[in-house]
Parts: structure tokens; C-alpha cells; sequence
């Protein structure tokens, strides 16, 4: 009590240190704070990180495109699933907040029976996500105004010319399933 | 003595015969020459490269009843349980509006002749028929031909 006492004297009583002592002080505990908060933020976007729970869908990538292809140019995990603008991605990191108490107290997906029999739920809200923001995630990267029609296949150039271009379709309206396998995809729209 | 003689001669035989067979034997294919080449069981040979698929390519009928070759690149389409990225284009429910061909109507019926309102499930693995063609010369000379009516 005593000690609390104290503390909150100090904090509550002028500084006997000099004014540029004191900003100084502020200036560096705030580069400190904001350099290890940043790290902290760039960590939890690596593919290790990712892979500590969901180790076998990061594997899946690895056969597509996004993961090998001609050029060695390459998605990973958070360039997809996590929004790249600075309050989106804490918004969507508060969110996963969440899926953490799902993984490690509901234990939701902790075998492959319960992962696969959870894939199509897991799907289903990472499509709504992507439908709601026009698919900002794709178009970080492919984007719209700079797609030569006449370098794609003649059925992919009417398509986006039109429905794309008119905005009246987004990019996973037909792209599912192109980082990962499928869930059941019965009664899924524009599928068997 | 007899006895001794035969047995002799027999071991001494034998360890002829062993001899003979290992100087025979060069070890390895032997000489004999796959159609890939020769090549040394002991070595591993460098893997070819792989046949490029075509973008988009016209693929004929050879034979009558021939399921109809894939014309495009399929790759990551998935075939599975759970999905059936051909149907996506190839059902008669969006071939329509993909602008694709319809699969045909003998996908419909099952194997006790019934036909179904969906793809009957023996038809549902269409890679099970229906492959993409890659630029690759064969490695023996055919001389099959269509018949007049498909060529």
C-alpha cells in the first residue's frame, strides 16, 4: 500500500527532471513501444506463424499457383487473409482474437476429422469477407485497370469486360478455392 | 575312391558353373535398350523435361465414341468429393452461360440403365476419360487412322 502510495505521488507530482529530459524520455519509450508493437504485428503475418495452427492448409498452397509458378513471384498467408491497411488489419486481428479462443478452448479444428467437417464454415465466412471488401485482398495485387483482355482466353476476357468490369460480380464470385482444396461445394452458387 | 573322384569332379563343376555365369552376366540392363534410351540401372538418368500443355488447343475425334480430349490447361481444377471444377462449366445447369460444351447424355444414365435428373456417379471422375493432350511425339510409330466418317 505503502509502495502504491508512493507511485502514485510520483505520478501525480511535477517531475523534478528537466522539460527536454522528460520528452526525450517520452520520444524514446514511444519508438520503443511502436517498434516492438509493429514487429510484434509483422510476426504474426509470417507463414511460420500461420502454420503453428493451421499447418495442413498452409501445405495445400504449395501446389498452386501462388506458391510455384514461372516468375517466383509469390502470395503467403497474410497477403490473402489480412488486410494490408494499417486499421483494417488491426480490425481483422481483433477479430482472430476470437478464432484463437476457438482453436485453443473449443479446440474447433485440433483433428483432421473436425477440421474437415469445420472446412466448409471456415470457407464460407473467408468468401463473405472477401465479398464484402470487392475482394481488396486479390486486387492488392491483380488489379482491374490494368488487365490486358487480349493477352487472356477469350472466355476470361468476355467475363471480366463485363460482369467484373461492371462491378457487378468480384474477383471470388468465380475464383474459389484457388490457394486451397474445396469444401463441399454442393449448393454452392455457380458449382455443379 | 569312386565315390571321392565324383564328388570332386562335382564341386569342381559347380564352381565352374558359378564362374561361367558371373562372366556371362555383365551386370546392369545387360545391353538391352528401353525406348527412353539406355540407361545404366545403377545410374539415375536426368528426368526429362515436362510436356508443355497448350493454352487452348483444337483437339479432333479419332475414333467413333472416343471421349472428346480436354482442349485447355486444367491445372489446380479440382476433381474431388467435394468439388468438380469441370462441372462448373460443363453441367448442362451452367454450360449456357459459360459458353462451354454440355457433357453428353450418357452421363446421365446410371449402369442399371435409369437415367438421372444429375451426373450419374460412374461419370463423375471425368479425368478418368476425358485428358489433356501435351505436345509429345509418340515413342513408336502408329499407324492408326480414322475411320472415313471422322476423317
Amino acid at each position: 500500500m505503502k509502495l502504491l502510495k508512493a507511485f502514485w505521488k510520483r505520478l501525480a507530482a511535477p517531475s523534478k527532471a528537466a522539460v527536454g529530459v522528460v520528452l526525450f524520455m517520452g520520444f524514446a519509450g514511444g519508438l520503443l513501444f511502436w517498434g516492438a508493437f509493429n514487429t510484434g504485428m509483422e510476426a504474426t503475418n509470417s507463414e511460420e506463424f500461420c502454420s503453428g495452427c493451421h499447418a495442413p492448409i498452409v501445405q495445400e498452397i504449395q501446389e498452386t499457383i501462388h506458391y510455384s509458378n514461372r516468375s517466383g513471384v509469390r502470395a503467403i498467408c497474410s497477403d490473402c487473409h489480412v488486410p494490408h491497411e494499417w486499421t483494417d488489419k488491426i480490425v481483422r486481428k481483433v477479430q482472430a482474437s476470437k478464432e484463437l479462443f476457438a482453436y485453443f478452448v473449443l479446440d474447433t479444428i485440433g483433428t483432421e476429422e473436425k477440421f474437415k467437417e469445420r472446412r466448409a464454415h471456415l470457407a464460407e465466412r473467408e468468401w463473405a469477407r472477401f465479398k464484402n471488401n470487392d475482394s481488396l485482398e486479390c486486387r492488392n495485387c491483380h488489379q482491374f485497370d490494368f488487365m490486358d483482355f487480349s493477352e487472356q482466353s477469350p472466355r476470361s476476357a468476355k467475363q471480366h469486360s463485363t460482369a467484373l468490369a461492371s462491378g457487378e460480380k468480384t474477383c471470388v464470385d468465380c475464383h474459389k478455392g484457388i490457394a486451397h482444396k474445396l469444401p463441399d461445394m454442393h449448393g454452392v452458387e455457380g458449382w455443379q | 575312391m569312386k565315390k571321392l573322384i565324383t564328388a570332386l569332379l562335382s564341386v569342381g563343376l559347380l564352381l565352374t558353373g558359378v564362374a561361367q555365369a558371373e562372366l556371362d552376366n555383365p551386370g546392369g540392363i545387360g545391353g538391352v535398350e528401353s525406348l527412353r534410351g539406355a540407361s545404366e540401372l545403377e545410374a539415375t538418368r536426368a528426368a526429362d523435361d515436362f510436356k508443355k500443355f497448350p493454352r487452348d488447343q483444337v483437339l479432333d475425334s479419332e475414333y467413333v465414341y472416343q471421349p472428346p480430349l480436354v482442349p485447355h490447361t486444367i491445372r489446380s481444377y479440382e476433381v474431388s468429393l467435394n468439388a468438380n471444377k469441370c462441372l462448373a462449366c460443363h453441367s448442362w445447369k451452367n454450360a449456357k452461360e459459360m459458353g462451354a460444351t454440355k457433357i453428353s447424355v450418357t452421363h446421365y444414365v446410371n449402369r442399371e440403365d435409369a437415367v438421372l435428373a444429375d451426373v450419374s456417379p460412374r461419370r463423375y471422375f471425368c479425368l478418368q476419360c476425358h485428358v489433356p493432350q501435351a505436345e509429345a511425339k509418340p515413342l513408336v510409330e502408329n499407324e492408326f487412322k480414322p475411320v472415313d466418317s471422322l476423317r
